[in-house]
């Protein structure tokens, strides 16, 4: 099987539609070798994961595409940058990161993406749609496009993504088709009861346990007797992403490609079948702590970034209360989210509290913290699964409302009935 | 004593190195410093290990879609693996390796090999990675 271009993909390889296109083409058609494509196929929305500036190298790719002149020519949101735009100045980013940083966010911005600035780009107004074919990047957001709205992505790189906006092309191989969207593992929930179901925390911790079993197999989960809400299944999909490399996930009942096992696994027979117990979400959920001791310098929710339903939530758990005066308290977030978190009076109570807000960016995309902060704690599987590595930290998992408990006594407090053998 | 490994050149390049093996994939974004080449993701079998200059086999990479834009800084400031070797065939090592070459011209080698193949090599042995794909593996050589 070998690639076969269109006229338009040789017209953009030839250069005709100018010097940016013709790169991003060169990078796509190599790739659609790579992985056995036989033609590339049309995408009508992109999501940016490239726009984060991880160091010079980045920055210089953005910057060369921009000084081509390159154009997205679907609409295209972008993620997380390296830098709080507006707010950097209040933590401990070096301005020297930060002038590099804002360059790289002007150089996408120039290229005509919409400066959406967030991981959860399916909680905006560009939200994809069923069937639809995209191309992001950013593994949670993949997998929540793929999984919880059925639209259809492949699990994307940074730099590519941003190649397939310029071209509107990508190779038509893997979760673009609907052969590959089979379920081919199933995990059977066992035992676990109701009330764990129905609890916030249950989710991070059961995407951290999914991510790890099935690797980069899609798994179908079967047992769920409540329908997720969005920001339980965001949280799931993030933390599979994270300890997986899980791009789908089918639950059977709640996402729209598995009303029922069969669908799920498109009439084939599992692979594997793995049993979902209550022992192995606790081993899970104790895999997210790596702290030892009771000692917390941090509080951080919004990984992916918060949403208005998060922000209400977390409001009136802080109102009338004061943070512990050595325990910070942060919630990372999109502008837009924000903005509408302060209409809706959930900002206030959170400035009283002595917390902050961080926007644009998040904790492990751009050097805000000081070296001073060791053990911080997060509802978050994915803050949980990265900040070791990333920010040399101990981290504590635990559910919103141990997060705040926590922040107001100055030292790591958990609720343990739920997991109680 | 030398035996060939047929692997496939996913991205074709040469390089000579000694091996350092993990049956565990690994993300780069969280899990490799672009600056040391030090393994950093501590829940990884490799962890604090250097993988800079060394013939680095995982099973595929993992998680973040960053992964690509960390080897591609690792590569800029001569901290990336010498070739990459997978089982899988990784579009994100790929992915990298191809915008390096584009933008540096120095694409590292990035090789998939067999599911059979893979466990049969071990950290420390010295490896030839032929730019048609074809591993070269020194069995005398292991430390």
């Amino acid at each position: 099987m070998s690639l076969t271009l269109s006229a338009d993909d040789r017209a953009q390889l030839t250069g005709e539609r100018g010097p940016a296109a013709q790169m991003a083409m060169r990078i796509i058609a190599r790739m659609a070798e790579i992985c056995g494509a036989d033609m590339l196929m049309d995408i009508t929305g992109a999501h940016i994961d490239s726009a984060l500036f991880q160091g010079d190298a980045t920055l210089e790719f953005a910057e060369r595409l921009a000084d081509l002149g390159a154009k997205v020519v679907v609409p295209t949101t972008l993620n997380v940058s390296g830098v709080d735009e507006h707010g950097w100045r209040e933590w401990a980013t070096p301005p020297e990161w930060a002038g590099k940083a804002r360059r790289q966010m002007v150089a996408y911005q120039s290229m005509g993406a919409i400066p959406t600035w967030t991981c959860a780009p399916y909680q905006t107004e560009w939200k994809p749609k069923f069937g639809q074919q995209i191309a992001w990047g950013e593994s949670n957001a993949i997998c929540f496009a793929n999984s919880v709205i059925g639209a259809r992505t492949e699990r994307y790189p940074d730099l590519m993504d941003i190649c397939a906006a310029i071209t509107g092309r990508v190779p038509a191989t893997g979760l673009h088709l609907t052969e590959n969207r089979a379920g081919q593992v199933l995990m059977r929930l066992v035992d676990v009861p109701r009330r764990a179901q129905e609890d916030d925390e249950f989710y991070p911790v059961l995407g951290h346990l999914i991510g790890k079993i099935a690797q980069d197999r899609i798994p179908v989960v079967d047992g769920l007797e409540i329908v997720p809400a969005e920001d339980q299944l965001k949280a799931l999909c993030a933390a599979a992403a994270a300890s997986g490399a899980a791009a789908l996930i089918h639950i059977v009942g709640v996402t729209p490609e598995a009303l029922t096992i069969d669908s799920a696994f498109q009439e084939r027979s599992p692979r594997q079948t793995v049993a979902i117990t209550m022992d192995g979400l606790r081993a899970a959920r104790r895999e997210l702590t790596t702290a030892t001791g009771e000692e917390l310098d941090l509080v951080v929710l919004g990984s992916p970034h918060f949403s208005l339903a998060e922000f209400k939530k977390l409001a009136p758990l802080l109102e009338g209360r004061r943070r512990h005066r050595d325990v910070q308290f942060l919630v990372t977030s999109s502008r837009l989210m924000a903005e509408l978190a302060d209409q809706a009076g959930c900002l206030e109570p959170l400035k009283q509290f002595g917390g902050k807000v961080t926007v644009d960016t998040c904790i492990l995309t751009t050097p805000m913290l000081r070296p001073e902060i060791k053990t911080l704690m997060t509802n978050s599987a994915k803050y949980a699964y990265y900040s070791p590595g990333l920010l040399n930290a101990q981290v504590v998992f635990g559910s919103l409302e141990d997060c705040v408990r926590s922040a107001i006594a100055g030292r790591v407090v958990r609720d343990e009935s739920l997991w109680r053998e | 004593m030398a035996r060939v490994i047929k692997g496939r050149a996913l991205v074709g390049a040469e390089a000579e190195a000694e091996a350092l093996v993990a049956d565990e994939p690994l993300s780069f974004w969280g899990g490799y410093d672009q600056r040391t080449g030090e393994i950093i993701d501590r829940r990884h079998p490799l962890s604090g290990q250097i993988a800079a200059g060394r013939v680095l086999a995982l099973p595929a990479s993992r998680g973040s879609s960053t992964t690509t834009a960390v080897l591609l800084e690792a590569v800029k400031l001569d901290k990336a693996p010498a070739a990459i070797v997978t089982v899988a065939v990784d579009y994100f090592f790929s992915l990298a390796s191809i915008v390096a070459g584009e933008m540096y011209g120095k694409p590292i080698p990035i090789v998939a090999v067999a599911p059979e193949d893979f466990p049969t090599l071990r950290t420390g042995q010295r490896i030839r990675v032929c730019p048609d794909g074809a591993l070269i593996v020194r069995t005398d050589a292991v430390v």
